[in-house]
């Protein structure tokens, strides 16, 4: 049931085409993010709103929408969102990664690999890879500007000298086109791969006021050094539910001796592996 | 347990239902009514439509009630209402030298022209509990007077007429919108000012009482303050004329700073400036001061540091819808991002627990 009240999706048409003129200025320039003038949503800043906005200009009445909140249908905020375009669009929603048009997500990339008729709405927190190396705004759209990189290899650098490793577990800086220096939202380092993909990628940073954009087969590279080769990590158990070596898993205290379980982030692509399992 | 299980949707709106009974209370007790807001928490309502950016009372009321009085949130909720209204046009700019003012007073001159009008202040009164107030009593009217006839005329245009304050000359350049356009940097005072208008007070309060404290000291006098009633006009285009629309009522600021003379320049009073919706002198001093110390490079002063100088510190922190949604978001499930910080942990400290152990070894 939509509410008529709002015009489709929530925005009026100026707001959606303000919107769909960045989303399109960052298809055209991989990684840059361009400025765009957020709008107050009706859920707060944090929860989603660049995301929401941008899924609100992408959406038309013959989509089906599918939210993810750390690779769940049923979060909390994830069912919030769904709930959202179901009262504000009418669109079809779907849990099936395979069966969406457009898949909002937050901290998390779908298992299933994505198909070129789809579009990934990432929820960004702070688009800015720079941004705690360098907190001024002003100095870092000079950075990208130049292509002055360099403080972020330093860090890199100063890392592995600190504790051997890159201490980057999520948010791993990406590198697009041999251009811009990418913050990919805050995926784990384990999603990072899965970038270069079918789909197109949209980024929405409603707080921060910023769009960017991959276009389908972008070329994604995370950032690190010949002797230090960036790795996609993971817990090294296999799903407890279905069994996968090859998912991403979340660890569930089960008891108050501190015991735990490993299973899948990915609640669709767990639950899709065991149906097949039964049949 | 407020994820990963199945029935998020049923646990949200559980929530919701009990969050309505809360906000009512005890169904014993008489229901507040939307105009007693209004009326009886005035204040409230005059720092939700200030921060809210917008100027209708019964709607903040609204908000403050719906928000079981977190006045942050009444303000998320104005906000949140007010960017789907449709923009017809742009008023007039208001003309405070018009206004029927209900409190007017300078702490530069012992008096006048205007004279010192106290008008409705908390300043004077001993903070005492009041405890008529638990029991119901009336007030009785307060004595009145007939409003002056003339328009009461601004203090710093006396200081002007001498040239000891800097020039503020008209300036026709329509303002920018940063509910429109992102806010980007650098921002001209006429942004800056919009920004710091709808500004959280208690951060506009804090960054203006460090520069009183020498983080960026200005030495602010209050030239003048007043509040009361201007009207707002704006041009029909079918007419080709202004017509008042309606009457709002603000809170103005002028400060009065420290002079420094220059090659080209004698030394002269600079210039702060505060305008909030409603009654907020709190507000629009702040405001004021955190103006005039922002400006620093405009009159060629020295950059010392503080945090009241940096334009984009203030600016990108001011707002509290956008400070409060980011901060709380924290709350959210985070347990992906922070799975992989475990397993990093995990995999530091194993391999220094391992390089200890040989270290012992050896």
């Amino acid at each position: 049931m939509t509410d008529q009240s709002y015009n489709f999706a929530y925005l009026d048409e100026q707001t959606k085409r303000m919107i769909r003129r960045a989303i399109l200025k960052g298809l055209a320039i991989p990684g840059y993010q361009v400025p765009f003038a957020s709008r107050e949503m009706p859920m707060p800043y944090g929860w989603g709103t660049g995301g929401v906005q941008v899924s609100a200009a992408t959406l038309t009445p013959s989509d089906t929408l599918k939210v993810i909140d750390q690779g769940a249908d049923d979060t909390t905020n994830a069912v919030s969102i769904r709930k959202f375009f179901e009262r504000t669009a009418d669109v079809a929603t779907t849990t099936a990664t395979s069966d969406a048009t457009v898949i909002q997500t937050r901290h998390r990339i779908p298992e299933e690999e994505l198909s070129e008729d789809q579009i990934l709405v990432y929820q960004v927190p702070i688009p800015e890879p720079l941004r705690f190396l360098e907190p001024r705004e002003t100095e870092t759209r000079k950075m990208h500007a130049l292509e002055e990189y360099g403080l972020m290899h330093v860090k890199l650098y100063e890392d592995i000298a600190r504790h051997g490793h890159i201490a980057t577990s999520y948010a791993y800086p990406v590198k697009v086109e041999g251009r811009y220096v990418m913050d990919p939202s805050p995926i784990p380092k384990f999603d990072n791969p899965k970038m270069e993909m079918a789909a197109i990628q949209l980024f929405g940073a409603g707080r921060e006021q910023r769009i960017y954009a991959l276009p389908p087969y972008t070329k994604v590279v995370s950032l690190d050094f010949d002797d230090h080769p960036f790795e996609a990590s993971k817990a090294p158990q296999d799903c407890a539910l279905c069994g996968a070596s090859d998912s991403y898993l979340d660890e569930v205290i089960t008891d108050d001796d501190g015991s735990r379980m490993f299973v899948c982030s990915d609640t669709d692509y767990c639950e899709k592996r065991r149906e097949g399992q039964a049949a | 347990m407020y994820v990963a299980v199945k029935g998020g949707e049923r646990a949200i709106d559980n929530a919701h239902a009990w969050l309505a009974e809360e906000r009512r209370g005890d169904r014993e007790v008489a229901e507040l009514e939307v105009a007693q807001i209004r009326e009886q928490m005035s204040l409230a309502v005059h720092r939700v439509m200030a921060e809210g950016s917008l100027y209708d009372p019964d709607l903040a009321a609204l908000a403050i009630k719906q928000a079981r009085g977190d006045l942050i949130e009444a303000v998320f909720l104005i906000r949140a209402y007010r960017t789907t209204l449709p923009r017809f046009g742009a008023s007039e700019p208001i003309d405070t030298a018009d206004m029927a003012c209900d409190r007017r007073i300078s702490a530069t001159f012992k008096d006048l022209p205007g004279g010192q009008v106290l008008g409705p202040t908390f300043d004077y009164t001993h903070r005492l509990l009041d405890f008529k107030l638990a029991a119901e009593g009336e007030v009785p009217p307060a004595p009145s007077t007939d409003a002056p006839a003339e328009p009461v005329p601004h203090v710093t245009g006396f200081l002007n007429r001498e040239g000891l304050i800097e020039e503020a000359p008209a300036d026709d350049t329509p303002p920018p919108d940063l509910t429109r356009e992102p806010l980007e940097f650098p921002a001209d005072r006429a942004l800056r000012l919009q920004a710091l208008a709808r500004a959280d007070e208690g951060f506009t309060l804090g960054m203006a009482y460090s520069t009183q404290r020498g983080y960026a000291r200005n030495h602010a006098f209050v030239g003048e303050l007043r509040i009361g009633a201007v009207t707002v006009e704006m041009e029909i285009p079918e007419l080709g004329f202004a017509i008042e629309i309606g009457e709002i009522t603000v809170t103005e600021c002028e400060s009065v700073n420290q002079f420094k003379g220059s090659k080209t320049e004698p030394p002269q009073f600079t210039r702060g400036y505060g305008l909030v919706f409603g009654q907020s002198e709190r507000k629009a001093i702040s405001m004021a001061l955190v103006d005039r110390a922002l400006r620093w490079e405009e009159l060629g002063e020295d950059n010392v540091g503080a945090p009241a100088q940096d334009t984009e510190f203030v600016l990108a922190h001011a707002d509290n819808i956008q400070a409060t949604g980011f901060l709380e978001h924290i709350k959210l499930p985070h347990y992906v991002d922070f799975q992989s910080e475990l397993e990093l942990v995990r995999k530091l400290r194993r391999e220094a627990g391992a390089s200890d152990m040989k270290e012992a070894a050896e």
